[in-house]
């Protein structure tokens, strides 16, 4: 029993978090947001990293790691907020090694795991990079399959997150992920799992950014994080971000290690962090006070991510039942 | 990352396993506090002649000297075969690691044998009417005379002193030092003698768990002063610090069966499909899930770091909530039949109530994360 990243995904993180910070600034962040254009220096430099295949094979041109590495990325970007098309395109990637059937991974994967293409992942009335994707991966329901859809009509959609692009979608043809079923939902999971990962950064982010304003920021005579009231909703923004982190590590590990968890973790996962997401960035917002409403701070960038990622998830609620038709086969 | 028990974790649970299943607990006496507490006492005599009564104690003091994950291991395993913690829970957990960092070798003579096989049970005197969350505002005094100290005041929430035979006690002998948790001193106080006198305290439950203990003249000879007079207040850190954590685990363990016993009551009358009842039980599956999760992960950091992680303050916290959620569906769904003197969840639903105020109001829990692991800064 070791629950926690081993010394090299540490590695990772910190090298991740570093490069982050100087290359996916808030002023970045904020011009990609502004102009409707992903930051294109930033997504070839994770494309010359080898980024987008961290969970490929290395024998379709990725790095050969796992879910966890994946994980482990994707937190960083959402702790980052950075506008590129890394979850679609590293997700679908990772969905498709795992998954999917010889030919899929043979078509797909070395031009996902460069970056040559990129992938669309969600739904048909959302879904998160679908224009001018080379392939989509659809989760139409919460244990239903994953498709994988190609020559899709798809049209912008103006999200209220303006650093990610989204789109809804029509027509295309679809085929189940791998050789259907089990698979198929196995690579919805994953997916799922994903987008819960980068939650737990959008998470960690707003909490982070609270806490330095709340000892900032002066009333009364004192910093406003002395008083009680704030203190136990920052408390309350550690709870929320930890419950979604012990679930998406959960459900990362799981992906690779034993499968046969991963319906559950990915379930639990998807539940915590479209709520806790929700509610950490919504209590950012409102610790920063009147500034905290206001476009020039940046805490809305995290709460308008966290609300389109809980979105991309499906929402909890959906999840919830699927944990209570589980939990009730089992009691 | 490794979510599974190693070699040495299975070897260790396969083991406990089988000696519970060929020495099963069996079935508590119903209603009668003293036949359930005997019941108890004589399982840890049990757990005491098999090896496993105090799996994270040192083996020459009678333990295993299980890692963390083991000692998790033990408790999960204790609660999902249906047996009762050890009656001497609190000498166990608290007055025997406390014994063994502070006390001298005849102390721990002395102590630690009857602590294993619960010939003499522990309890616990620090809180006071006036020093609950605040521990250091106590202000039971103890006055040297000659080589005794005569202690007077009073305790609260003395879970168990009805069958203690010894209270580690944290007393006030120099009321003149600068600052309130200075001029402290802990005490081993033998609990049978005319200066103590133990009042059982009536809970919301109708049962008495804990006790007020009125203290007019107890005496405790300089032999069972615990590291050193003035020092009170470092032992009594040692007592609070002390790893509780295997305790979430049978706790976490005990909480899932009753959700599962809970799903079972809302299947038998067709509730599983209405939506509002599925959206709750969905939610308490889940923060169970969360809570088990962050449990290993606290052990993982305490195991790596030798200190509990950010996540490790909020289990306390989420246990408690969860567990209220729980029995209040449970009276939802059951209705009166929930809400009946002598019914099951009637009583889970007032016991949990305690949860958020035991061992640490919830209130005080979110201070303590707020400005040890948050850093943010304390109202002056």
């Amino acid at each position: 029993m070791h629950f926690d990243l081993t010394e090299d995904q540490k590695e990772i993180k910190r090298v991740a978090r570093e490069l982050l910070a100087a290359r996916s600034s808030w002023a970045r962040v904020r011009e990609a947001a502004e102009t409707g254009a992903y930051d294109p220096a930033l997504w070839d430099e994770l494309r010359e990293l080898g980024w987008p295949g961290i969970a490929v094979s290395e024998e379709h041109g990725g790095q050969g790691l796992g879910a966890v590495e994946l994980a482990v990325l994707l937190e960083e970007l959402g702790y980052a907020c950075a506008a590129t098309p890394f979850l679609s395109t590293a997700a679908a990637a990772a969905a498709i090694q795992a998954c999917g059937s010889d030919e899929q991974r043979t078509r797909w994967l070395p031009a996902l795991a460069s970056g040559e293409a990129t992938a669309g992942i969600g739904t048909r009335a959302l879904c998160a990079d679908g224009v001018g994707a080379d392939v989509l991966v659809l989760l139409e329901r919460p244990s239903g399959e994953a498709m994988l859809v190609t020559g899709a009509e798809t049209a912008p959609l103006e999200a209220i997150d303006p650093t990610r692009r989204y789109a809804t979608v029509s027509g295309g043809d679809g085929e189940p992920l791998g050789g259907g079923g089990a698979e198929a939902v196995a690579a919805a999971d994953r997916v799922r799992a994903a987008i819960a990962a980068e939650v737990v950064g959008v998470a960690q982010r707003a909490l982070e950014m609270t806490l330095a304003y709340v000892k900032e920021r002066r009333q009364f005579g004192v910093p406003v994080g002395s008083f009680q009231a704030v203190q136990n909703r920052c408390a309350q923004m550690l709870l929320d971000t930890e419950s979604a982190r012990s679930t998406a590590y959960f459900a990362a590990w799981a992906a690779d290690a034993a499968p046969e968890r991963l319906q559950e973790a990915a379930a639990l996962a998807a539940a915590a962090a479209a709520d806790g997401g929700r509610s950490v960035t919504a209590s950012a917002i409102q610790a920063h006070g009147g500034i905290g409403f206001t476009w020039e701070a940046d805490v809305h960038w995290l709460y308008k991510r966290a609300q389109l990622d809980a979105a991309l998830l499906g929402g909890a609620r959906q999840h919830r039942a699927r944990l209570a038709s589980l939990a009730a086969a089992r009691a | 990352m490794d979510l599974t028990f190693n070699a040495d974790e299975v070897a260790f649970r396969d083991e406990l396993r089988a000696w519970l299943a060929a020495n099963p607990a069996g079935t508590p006496p119903h209603g009668d506090e003293d036949a359930h507490y005997g019941w108890r006492r004589d399982w840890q005599r049990r757990l005491a002649d098999g090896g496993w009564a105090a799996v994270h104690w040192p083996a020459e003091h009678g333990g295993r000297g299980a890692t963390l994950t083991q000692s998790a291991i033990f408790y999960e395993e204790l609660a999902a075969a249906g047996a009762p913690l050890p009656a001497n829970v609190l000498g166990l957990l608290l007055a025997g690691p406390t014994i063994m960092t502070w006390g001298t070798p005849e102390q721990q003579e002395r102590h630690l044998v009857p602590i294993l096989t619960a010939e003499e049970i522990w309890c616990q005197g620090f809180s006071e009417p006036d020093a609950g969350s605040d521990l250091a505002a106590l202000k039971t005094r103890a006055v040297k005379d000659g080589d005794e100290w005569v202690l007077t005041g009073q305790k609260v929430w003395t879970s168990m002193a009805q069958y203690a035979k010894w209270c580690m006690l944290v007393a006030r002998t120099d009321p003149d030092a600068p600052k309130k948790h200075q001029g402290l001193t802990y005490f081993l106080m033998d609990m049978e003698q005319d200066g103590v006198e133990v009042v059982p305290l009536k809970q919301i439950t109708g049962e008495s768990e804990f006790n007020e203990l009125f203290l007019d003249g107890a005496r405790v000879p300089d032999e069972n002063v615990l590291g050193g007079v003035g020092n009170g207040w470092k032992v009594a850190l040692t007592t609070l610090m002390n790893e509780r954590s295997g305790l979430a685990f049978f706790l976490q363990v005990r909480m899932r069966q009753l959700l599962d016993q809970l799903i079972g009551e809302a299947a038998e009358r067709g509730l599983l499909d209405d939506p509002v009842v599925a959206d709750k039980l969905g939610e308490l599956h889940l923060r169970c899930e969360v809570l088990r999760l962050t449990a290993y992960r606290d052990l993982t950091a305490i195991e790596t770091y030798g200190q509990p992680g950010p996540e490790g303050s909020l289990t306390k916290w989420m246990w408690s909530e969860t567990n209220q959620q729980l029995t209040q569906l449970a009276a939802d769904i059951l209705g009166p039949e929930a809400l009946t003197n002598g019914a099951p969840w009637a009583f889970e639903l007032l016991r949990a109530r305690g949860n958020s105020i035991e061992g640490g109001t919830t209130e005080v829990l979110k201070n303590i994360v707020a400005e040890r692991v948050l850093g943010l800064p304390r109202l002056k």
